[in-house]
């Protein structure tokens, strides 16, 4: 079946939480709450618990780039050390174990720092073309409800939006 | 009618302030600031050009005109390092702790504090670079394979500093950055031309979803719980550059926590400077509000008197701790040729914070701009009383003398001051310099508590706990 996406713009955030909460409960056929994008001008943490679980995968990356950053510190420093920046040590180890501990503990931070902002453009979907659907009026007052469902179901959802005083609707395809 | 005003006063921001129009002011202050901007623009100009002058010079005689000669080898250059180094501490650090205890205040002033890190520390890599002379064989330091064998000295204190700014920088900038995306959509969507390519680039195609908030989120929180640990390393890895040597005067346990104190404080004082310089340059009034700047100088008077405790300690160490050569150094530092700096540094960096205990100070936005100037020329001074005294007085007797530092080293440092201010009004000027989807969170919340406590009280037994503001689209 073909699919299409239709956006709803709210004056606030209760219309919306009203919309989302009519969909949760099986008031609209053919629409389920994973087809629900919100589009919303500031952060709204319980508006997205209505929405349910939704994964999100940045702190895997900080993980991952905290590790990475520990073994780089630890084993590339100690490899330098040893092979191409070699000094006359006077006795001393080659390795200079404790002080490296600094350095590890900075590479740990750097790199976890910069995987976690890699986790967020690649969990976030950034660096996409814009949205046919996107209105500046998102990034200014408003709330907007993005459904992507089949065409047959259109209808109603432009009818839940309009008994909710949706401000706007737009149609576009996915 | 006056009730009402003044209950309005002592609000952090108020609440009634539509949404369009925290955008409309914001992005209105980087098209039309007040003429005052433009001449604190052609001043930090004016002034950076005195310090291109005598780098320039510099460049062309070499060091000598410095005056910089053992035992005096760190002078003005590296105390101010350590003092730009310092200025950077606090716009990251507070807005990352801050953040993490969700208090509501810091998101009208955060964004201007973060970017003066970033350009703080710009600014503060100019100096060894400076000091070293000969800046166009920098490259040299740099441990890239070559027949120079170049070895860096992995246990000196002074790699662990390019290491530590580095990823600090990096941070900052990363911090600075993220936390600026939601803002840079907006000004996209209001944009035209160059700038609307600028923000379209910068924003990555940032569109409002909810999943993009869920990483956004996460991803803030995660790069602030970062940045504390890595901001208190910074400048304690400085401080070791002093700590760990054997210097009479250095040698100190305490001194780590003493330049995070100092640097916090300095950055406090740099702040409040800030704060009141584009409340009225942008006519922030509404955002940066004297409630806000009440609170940035109690923290910054805390704050001060916790490093005029870490002062008075390690006089106390160095005095009891019955270590001759230190002890030398801290008589010399009351009663020596430097006592006129060490002594004003003690007046305005302990007493003048007290004025701070004054609420009409406190509201006093023009002497509060005057009091943080001192109070960051006292810090400046502390950092050059760390310096000097030190070196004058070192174990040999044959390295003792006074070194006073010539035209060319304190027009360098002058301009160093119109570098930083060139960068920070370039950047207010093209980025916001208020949050603007934060400070609407702010009154979004704020108005929705004051709802809930008035539905509670007009309605106790119907109203629900989670009510929501019936309007809260800024209207």
């Amino acid at each position: 079946m073909k699919k299409q996406r239709i956006l709803g713009l709210f004056s606030d955030f209760d219309k919306a939480i009203s919309v989302i909460v009519d969909i949760r409960q099986y008031r609209l056929p053919g629409v389920s709450v994973d087809d629900i994008t919100i589009k919303s001008p500031i952060e709204h943490p319980e508006i997205e618990e209505i929405l349910g679980e939704r994964p999100c995968y940045v702190p895997w990356f900080t993980l991952a780039g905290a590790l990475f950053g520990l073994v780089f510190g630890a084993f590339f420093l100690s490899a330098a050390q040893a092979n191409f920046l070699v000094q006359p040590q006077g006795g001393k180890p080659v390795i200079t174990t404790m002080t490296n501990l600094v350095l590890i503990y900075e590479m740990l931070i750097l790199f976890a720092m910069l995987a976690t902002s890699l986790g967020f453009l690649i969990g976030g979907r950034f660096m996409r073309r814009r949205s046919s659907l996107y209105d500046t009026k998102i990034s200014l007052d408003q709330v907007g409800i993005e459904i992507e469902t089949d065409n047959d179901y259109i209808e109603p959802v432009r009818k839940l939006f309009t008994k909710h005083m949706a401000l706007e609707i737009r149609e576009g395809k996915p | 009618m006056m009730a009402e005003k003044t209950a309005q006063a002592a609000k952090d921001i108020d609440e009634t302030i539509a949404w369009a129009r925290i955008n409309a002011d914001v992005l209105r202050s980087m098209e039309n600031p007040r003429k005052g901007y433009w001449v604190a623009l052609a001043v930090c100009f004016a002034i950076f050009m005195v310090g291109v002058a005598a780098e320039v010079y510099q460049y062309d005689v070499g060091m000598g005109p410095s005056n910089l000669n053992n035992p005096h080898m760190w002078d003005l250059y590296i105390s101010t390092f350590i003092f730009w180094i310092g200025m950077s501490h606090s716009g990251t650090l507070l807005s990352a702790i801050l953040h993490i205890f969700h208090v509501d205040w810091r998101k009208p002033i955060y964004r201007f504090a973060e970017a003066m890190t970033t350009f703080s520390l710009l600014t503060a890599l100019l100096f060894p670079v400076i000091h070293l002379g000969r800046v166009w064989n920098m490259h040299w330091v740099f441990p890239y394979l070559s027949d120079r064998g170049i070895w860096p000295n992995f246990r000196s204190p002074l790699v662990w500093d390019a290491f530590a700014i580095a990823t600090y920088l990096t941070g900052s900038v990363l911090f600075l950055y993220t936390g600026m995306i939601p803002d840079l959509a907006i000004c996209r969507d209001n944009a035209t031309g160059w700038r609307k390519k600028l923000y379209t680039f910068l924003s990555v195609g940032w569109w409002g979803d909810d999943r993009q908030w869920r990483n956004f989120r996460k991803t803030y929180m995660i790069m602030a719980c970062f940045l504390i640990p890595l901001a208190v390393s910074v400048h304690s890895i400085v401080a070791a550059d002093f700590a760990m040597a054997i210097m009479p005067g250095w040698h100190v346990t305490s001194f780590p926590v003493y330049f995070v104190s100092g640097a916090l404080y300095s950055g406090c004082a740099g702040i409040i400077t800030l704060f009141v310089l584009l409340r009225y340059f942008f006519k922030f009034e509404q955002y940066m509000t004297i409630p806000i700047l009440e609170k940035l100088c109690k923290l910054t008077f805390a704050i001060a008197m916790v490093w005029t405790y870490l002062n008075l300690i390690e006089f106390a160490a160095v005095w009891y701790g019955h270590d001759v050569p230190a002890k030398e150094v801290l008589i010399a530092k009351f009663t020596g040729p430097y006592s006129p700096f060490f002594i004003s540094m003690l007046l305005i960096g302990m007493v003048l914070p007290f004025s701070l205990a004054f609420q009409k100070v406190r509201r006093n936005p023009p002497l509060l701009l005057a009091i943080s100037l001192l109070l960051n020329t006292g810090m400046w001074m502390e950092r050059y009383m760390i310096l000097a005294p030190t070196l004058s007085l070192s174990f040999h007797p044959y390295t003792w003398g006074v070194m006073w530092p010539s035209f060319v080293e304190i027009g360098i440092v002058f301009g160093s001051f119109g570098l930083f201010g060139l960068f920070f009004f370039a950047f207010v000027k093209v980025f916001p310099s208020v949050s603007m989807y934060e400070v609407k969170e702010m009154v979004y919340h704020r108005r929705r508590v004051v709802f809930d406590e008035a539905e509670e009280k007009l309605h106790p037994a119907t109203a629900p706990a989670t009510a929501s503001a019936s309007s809260e689209d800024g209207t």
